[in-house]
């Protein structure tokens, strides 16, 4: 076959095998950016990866690598405080996310659908516990439950946590609905459907994953808030949060961050959950 | 038209928005059962309003809409004899194509199995038999609007409303859906009421046409009556194109009135009606013909030069330009295979038509 080996290849193709330069809009492949893109991961990713590597790290101290062991995720899972701690962490996210999902969806129903005096100062009010400084809003719940003589506890914990995770449910959901068919209801209507079967049949499914990504961002912000928390908790309600910060006040143990790297593991798994629920119905609604 | 039995009364419609805006003005008319009706008009020019108000989307200002002899008025949509096909096609996006179809009957309670039953039944109308158990986000344009044609044919309505269903598709498949559209209203036999702002549309599928303009209703007629005989200027020249010229009446002899315009000077018209002072005198471009030498004398004839060339392919429009700057479009019909055109620019030729041909318009 010595004569296909020396059958070089058309011009054309020879061309094509040669990477093209990058365009200049494809930013991605350039080599400055890159390397910017790389640190910045760096710098953001590091000290987590470096909690989880510790979490197996078979040292008292945090310091040097001495060999794999899950000693430490054993004894955070035996330490009772820290078992009762996750269990309240885990009923205050469960509480307040069931009740800032149903007011937080039918807000955002209302803002979507409604006209109504005051309109615009209200949404500016319902962004505020997004925007101001978690340590106001804590300072403000604690001041009104003391005014009003309501004893810090499970209770006022998760109070607070539904006043500030409904407005996120309520943005989730009124960004879904601005990409609804109203025609959708008036289809319903016209082929004999009642105004409540019509409610109920074309809203929710519409709804559903703008009220999925809402109640799983709300439950997440439960699990993992520290400041609002301390400032509403009371004697005998430390949640997991709180528990893991007063023990890292003694010493770094590696059980620290065991218990940290557990909380990791969940908080990620229920986020990229609410992702893909998220990325899945933008599709449809867009082929829609 | 099955028996001409009228099945829509429109009695002295009117819809107000606001306090200035006059979507509808006093529309009056009939639509007969069977019949395949087009409004038709410029965008903003009230009928989509007008189709909603039938549909019971939309509440009339004044007047009254009787559907099958009974009055809508307080109606809800839900408990009206019509059905209607959504310009976004309205699929719900939950549902695969057999809901969808089915959803109509399974909210008012149909019996499960007869409901089966309808659901195949419009779906082989429609031809989407194979793709009933498909998501309406696996089907293409002209298939989702298959299914909301099912969706809203299942419910066996007495009238089916048509809100531009064919503006999404793309030209061809939209000239297939077209042809498509006739033979389903013939089949089924329901009175289709279409909207649609494309004159081709209306013109080639509908039995009667209403122009509509800013709101009123400017004339009710079949497609070749409309074309040939419009009642006024706006219809004369939003449908199909049309040379327009403004003169006034010079004289009256027997049934021919003489116009006299300034720019193509006076022409004898036949002509039957009552005219005086100023009106309309237009002449379609594909009745004109063009020669290089004079016509007869019993023919319209101008002298023009000409100024613009359109090649369309199955035909030329040619633009002219008489000595005192009067402006005449010209069909020619490219009938006979070759690339070099008949005309240049430049040419002086001879315009002429049949005065039969000419149209008074005195409104």
């Amino acid at each position: 076959m010595a004569t296909d080996v020396s059958i070089a290849p058309p011009l054309s193709i020879r061309r094509a095998r040669r990477k093209p330069r990058p365009t200049p809009l494809e930013y991605g492949r350039k080599r400055w950016l890159q390397i910017v893109v790389a640190f910045n991961f760096l710098f953001l990713y590091f000290p987590i990866f470096s909690l989880i590597a510790f979490s197996f790290n078979n040292s008292k101290r945090n310091v040097t690598w001495q060999g794999f062991t899950l000693d430490f995720y054993n004894q955070a899972f035996h330490n009772q405080g820290l078992q009762e701690a996750f269990a309240r962490s885990i009923i205050i996210a469960l509480c307040s996310t069931a009740v800032s999902t149903v007011i937080g969806a039918l807000l955002g129903l209302a803002l979507y659908r409604y006209r109504f005096p005051f309109k615009g100062p209200f949404e500016g009010l319902l962004y505020l516990p997004i925007v101001i400084p978690e340590i106001c809003m804590a300072m403000a719940m604690r001041s009104f439950f003391g005014r009003l003589g309501v004893p810090l506890g499970l209770v006022t914990i998760t109070i607070s946590h539904i006043a500030f995770s409904f407005p996120f449910v309520a943005v989730v959901v009124r960004s879904r609905m601005s990409g609804f068919d109203e025609s959708l209801e008036e289809a319903s209507r016209d082929l004999g459907a009642s105004p409540a079967q019509t409610f109920f049949n074309v809203t929710p499914p519409y709804m559903t994953p703008g009220i999925v990504a809402g109640a799983l961002l709300a439950f997440t912000l439960s699990l993992d808030d520290f400041v609002i928390t301390f400032f509403t908790s009371g004697p005998g309600s430390t949640t997991f949060p709180v528990k893991i910060y007063s023990m890292v006040r003694q010493s770094v143990t590696p059980e620290v961050n065991a218990a940290s790297t557990v909380l990791i593991a969940l908080t990620l798994t229920v986020t990229v959950i609410a992702m893909w629920i998220q990325s899945r119905s933008g599709g449809k609604s867009i082929a829609s | 038209m099955k028996n001409g039995r009228t099945i829509i009364s429109i009695r002295n419609i009117c819809k107000h928005f606001g306090s200035s805006v006059m979507a509808v003005d006093n529309a009056n008319f009939e639509i007969a059962e069977g019949e395949f009706f087009a409004l038709l008009g410029p965008s903003g020019c009230g009928k989509t309003t007008l189709l909603r108000m039938l549909a019971g989307f939309e509440n009339p200002t004044d007047g009254e809409i009787v559907i099958d002899g009974q009055v809508m008025e307080g109606v809800d949509p839900d408990k009206r004899p019509v059905n209607m096909v959504f310009q976004s096609y309205a699929v719900f996006p939950h549902m695969s194509v057999e809901r969808n179809v089915g959803y109509g009957l399974r909210v008012t309670g149909v019996p499960a199995d007869e409901t089966k039953r309808r659901v195949k039944e419009a779906l082989e109308l429609v031809k989407m038999e194979r793709f009933a158990e498909r998501m309406p986000s696996q089907l293409s344009g002209g298939q989702r609007q298959r299914v909301a044609l099912a969706r809203a044919l299942v419910k066996r309505p007495k009238v089916l409303l048509l809100d531009e269903p064919l503006s999404a598709l793309d030209a061809k498949l939209r000239e297939a859906m077209q042809l498509e559209l006739v033979r389903l209203q013939q089949s089924v036999g329901i009175t289709f009421v279409i909207v649609t702002h494309d004159q081709d549309e209306a013109l080639s599928m509908a039995n009667r046409i209403a122009v509509m303009e800013s709101g009123r209703v400017r004339q009710i007629a079949p497609p070749a009556e409309l074309y040939e005989f419009p009642n006024c200027r706006f219809v004369a020249d939003f449908i199909g194109k049309m040379n327009l010229f403004e003169g006034k009446v010079a004289g009256v002899s027997g049934n021919q009135i003489v116009v006299e315009s300034n720019g193509l000077g006076r022409i004898a018209v036949p002509y039957s009606g009552s005219a005086h002072g100023a009106v309309g005198i237009a002449v379609r471009p594909e009745k004109i013909r063009l020669d290089r030498t004079q016509p007869a004398p019993d023919r319209v004839g101008l002298r023009g030069r000409v100024i613009e060339l359109a090649y369309y392919g199955d035909e030329s429009n040619v633009f002219l330009e008489n000595e005192t700057g009067v402006t005449v479009g010209v069909n020619v019909a490219n009938d006979a295979r070759k690339t070099e055109a008949a005309f240049s620019i430049g040419d002086e030729l001879w315009l002429s038509w049949n005065p039969a041909d000419t149209l008074v318009l005195t409104e």
